[in-house]
């Protein structure tokens, strides 16, 4: 099957600084991928570029066999969506947050997607509530909701459940795990929570100042580790 | 609904303020066909201030179906728009300014048309000892060696001009902190002197206008021709625009030295305060009453 | 003190007997304004939003010129138009048709919107600066195109938008320097709530520039008690 990604010496800096640096990584339709790391090796701008809204400084990067540039049609573009650490939502409710992506794609009456996607999160009873009062935990669902009523293609996630309380936690596992189990979507997790990845990936990807160091299924990265940095970050002994 | 902010809200908003804006901006520049003619007069605020041109004005646009726009502003600003050719007509007091304006060719007609006179006020304590002194460089010498407090408009206005001329002609430079430079209205500058117990060189009209509300000061010095103050009409040089009406500019100037309307100036102001505010001076008029 | 509240009670009477001169001058001034403010919302919106959120060469030197034109004194706009449209001045002998001859209404309308569309732009150019960055590239990412985000921002700081209508009306209502300069203050075509007041202050009509100070003041009220309501059903 033609892999969903495909990058080809993706190179990515900024003032200088290499931030990605990707020789070779193919992505398969239909997995789920998790990338771990620490902080600042280059997994959220990773995630920018998988979504198209920065372009690799030199090298590919295909999606669905297209290079991706500020050429790219919107078509494809809107297959892709991302989940952020951080859910800036917009100044109105809950209903309309969700419905935007379906609105910028001609769809007026989007009433009962909406509503279905919001029951299946537990924000059912919220959807007439400003999004400003929502707790941190609400608000990041309600991201997930806006993300998945697109059924998209590809969905990226940049650490979607830090900084959560296990209750959220859960909730936002259940659905990925539901998402990715009807099998039409590719799921991609930025983690730096390594027993996420563990309960829910199915390759996993060690990611280190911008390079891919290791990726394998997940129960090898984390019981048979080939790279010393993965044994390391597996065992929490990494310095960084 | 999504959509619903932004657009709807601006549109409220700027809606509530220029509802009237909306009905009447498009027609209000576009004349009709019976439309009065327009004719600009730049004047000085005293003619305007006074209420004299709102006495005199309604006679002739009535008569001559005209509409006359006053722009009342400083008699150096008032012969500068003139000079731009944005005014028609003229009714100023500054009689060397009014001379070079005519001899740089920047007005076709000049007449006389009357005088009004000024006068040094003062508080009735008097401290410079200047009451009833007929002669106002005396009075002058006498403020500034009592160095008595003194406001003077300071914005070379017609008033300030004459002040400047009494000033020099009394061979003092005035400074120090007894000397205030205003730069404002002369209904501010009496108000001021009222509140400083000052002196000041004020128009006779203005004076009289704020002493019926209260105005404390009192009339020191007046009378002397030094302090008349006349005023003249121009026409403004049609060559400096197409857009210049000069023959309602000649019409006007032909109505305003006639006889009956100097008569009328002679008149206004007796009603209200007990004397006349200007004295007509126009050549018709001197013939008429020789 | 006393000729303050007689003022304040004579600019009452006036504005509830009806009187035609009063209202003549209000709608005369909200009538300018109001143009003028509704000409600086066409340029000036977009142009905050754009040096808001567009990075481009010359940028700091657009903003640095904006935030010198919201300090701009009336009176030297007025000046500045003045020799703009002077029969002899730079477009007045050209005849143009759409330039409008001083000491009218249009002419007030080009003043004032001089004055308007900085300070429009500058509080627009705030408020959009101040809408998370992150917004934009997130609504990207839910498939917003470049134009479409752009909206989103807009839309997020319309609050801000308001305020900046409101400020933009609120400094041209109240100045007098440029519409003097360029009206003229002329009777029954260009005299408005300030020009009166100047006149009434020149004449020693103390408590009748007092009563129509209090008119403008009112009308000031007015404009803000409706942008706080429009503001407050958002909250």
């Amino acid at each position: 099957m033609a892999p969903v990604f495909r990058l080809e010496s993706a190179k990515k800096s900024y003032a200088g600084r290499t931030v990605v640096d990707i020789d070779r990584l193919e992505i398969d339709p239909g997995e789920f991928l998790a990338i771990v790391g620490p902080s600042g090796a280059g997994k959220s701008t990773l995630l920018r570029l998988l979504n198209f809204l920065e372009y690799p400084d030199s090298g590919k990067i295909y999606y669905a066999g297209q290079a991706s540039s500020p050429a790219l049609p919107l078509e494809l573009r809107r297959q892709v969506t991302t989940v952020f650490q951080r859910p800036v939502l917009l100044r109105d409710n809950v209903e309309n947050n969700v419905a935007y992506g379906l609105r910028l794609r001609g769809l007026r009456d989007c009433h009962a997607e909406v509503r279905a996607v919001l029951g299946r999160l537990g924000l059912g009873k919220l959807h007439r509530a400003q999004a400003r009062s929502l707790s941190s935990g609400e608000a990041q669902r309600v991201a997930l909701a806006r993300a998945i009523v697109l059924q998209p293609a590809v969905l990226l996630l940049d650490e979607p459940s830090a900084n959560l309380d296990p209750y959220n936690i859960g909730l936002i596992e259940d659905m990925l795990r539901e998402i990715h189990q009807a099998g039409r979507t590719t799921v991609l997790l930025v983690t730096h929570n390594i027993f996420q990845a563990k309960r829910l990936a199915q390759r996993t990807a060690l990611m280190l100042e911008g390079r891919i160091i290791e990726i394998s299924p997940t129960s090898e990265f984390f019981e048979n580790p080939r790279d010393r940095r993965t044994r390391a970050f597996v065992n929490g002994e990494m310095i960084y | 609904m999504h959509t619903k902010s932004l657009l709807p809200l601006l549109m409220i908003i700027v809606l509530l303020c220029i509802l009237p804006a909306a009905c009447t901006a498009v027609a209000a520049p576009v004349g009709e066909a019976s439309e009065p003619a327009r004719l600009i007069l730049a004047t000085t605020t005293s003619t305007q201030d006074s209420g004299l041109l709102e006495y005199l004005l309604p006679d002739f646009e009535k008569a001559y179906n005209a509409k006359i726009e006053v722009i009342a502003v400083g008699s150096g600003q008032a012969l500068q728009t003139g000079k731009d050719g944005n005014a028609d007509v003229l009714l100023v007091h500054s009689p060397a300014a009014e001379k070079t304006f005519m001899e740089e060719g920047h007005g076709v007609r000049r007449e006389d048309v009357m005088y009004n006179d000024f006068v040094i006020a003062g508080p009735e304590s008097d401290p410079a000892k200047i009451n009833g002194l007929t002669s106002a460089v005396e009075a002058f010498k006498a403020i500034a060696s009592a160095q008595a407090l003194f406001v003077s408009r300071g914005d070379d206005s017609g008033t300030h001009v004459k002040e400047k001329s009494i000033w020099k002609a009394a061979g003092i430079e005035p400074s120090g902190g007894w000397y205030f430079q205003a730069g404002d209205s002369m209904g501010a500058v009496l108000a001021m002197s009222d509140e400083k117990s000052a002196y000041t060189l004020s128009d006779r009209a203005t004076y009289l206008a704020l002493a019926k509300k209260g105005l404390a000061l009192k009339v020191m010095v007046e009378g002397d021709p030094v302090l008349f103050n006349p005023y003249g009409v121009i026409a403004v040089n049609p060559a400096k625009s197409a857009k210049i009406n000069n023959g309602l500019a000649n019409r006007f100037i032909d109505w305003i030295i006639s006889v009956p309307v100097q008569e009328k100036i002679a008149h206004f102001g007796n009603e209200k305060f007990g004397q006349s505010l200007f004295v007509p001076d126009s050549g018709p008029w001197k013939a008429a009453n020789p | 003190m006393q000729q303050i509240w007689q003022g304040i009670l004579q600019g009452l009477r006036l504005l509830f007997t009806g009187d035609p001169a009063l209202w003549r001058i209000i709608l005369l001034s909200a009538k300018v304004s109001g143009a003028a403010l509704l000409i600086s919302a066409v340029m000036g919106i977009p142009l905050g939003a754009i040096l808001g959120l567009v990075k481009f060469p010359g940028k700091r030197l657009i903003q640095a010129a904006i935030y010198t034109g919201m300090g701009l004194p009336p009176v030297v706009v007025g000046l500045a138009v003045y020799l703009l449209l002077s029969r002899n001045g730079i477009l007045g002998p050209l005849n143009l048709p759409w330039v409008p001859e001083l000491f009218t209404v249009p002419a007030m309308v080009l003043a004032q919107v001089i004055l308007a569309t900085p300070l429009v732009a500058g509080y627009t150019m705030t408020a959009v600066a101040e809408v998370d960055p992150a917004l934009r590239l997130q609504m990207q990412s839910l498939g917003a195109s470049h134009a479409q985000s752009l909206l989103a921002v807009l839309r997020e700081a319309h609050l801000g938008v308001i305020v900046a209508l409101v400020g933009g009306l609120g400094g041209i209502i109240s100045e007098v320097g440029a519409v003097m300069m360029v009206g003229g203050n002329v009777e029954g075509s260009t005299r408005v709530l300030t020009t009166a007041i100047m006149l009434e202050t020149r004449r020693g009509n103390f408590d009748l520039a007092i009563g129509l100070g209090f008119v403008l003041l009112l009308l000031a009220f007015l404009i803000n008690v409706g942008a706080a309501h429009l503001l407050g059903k958002e909250h």
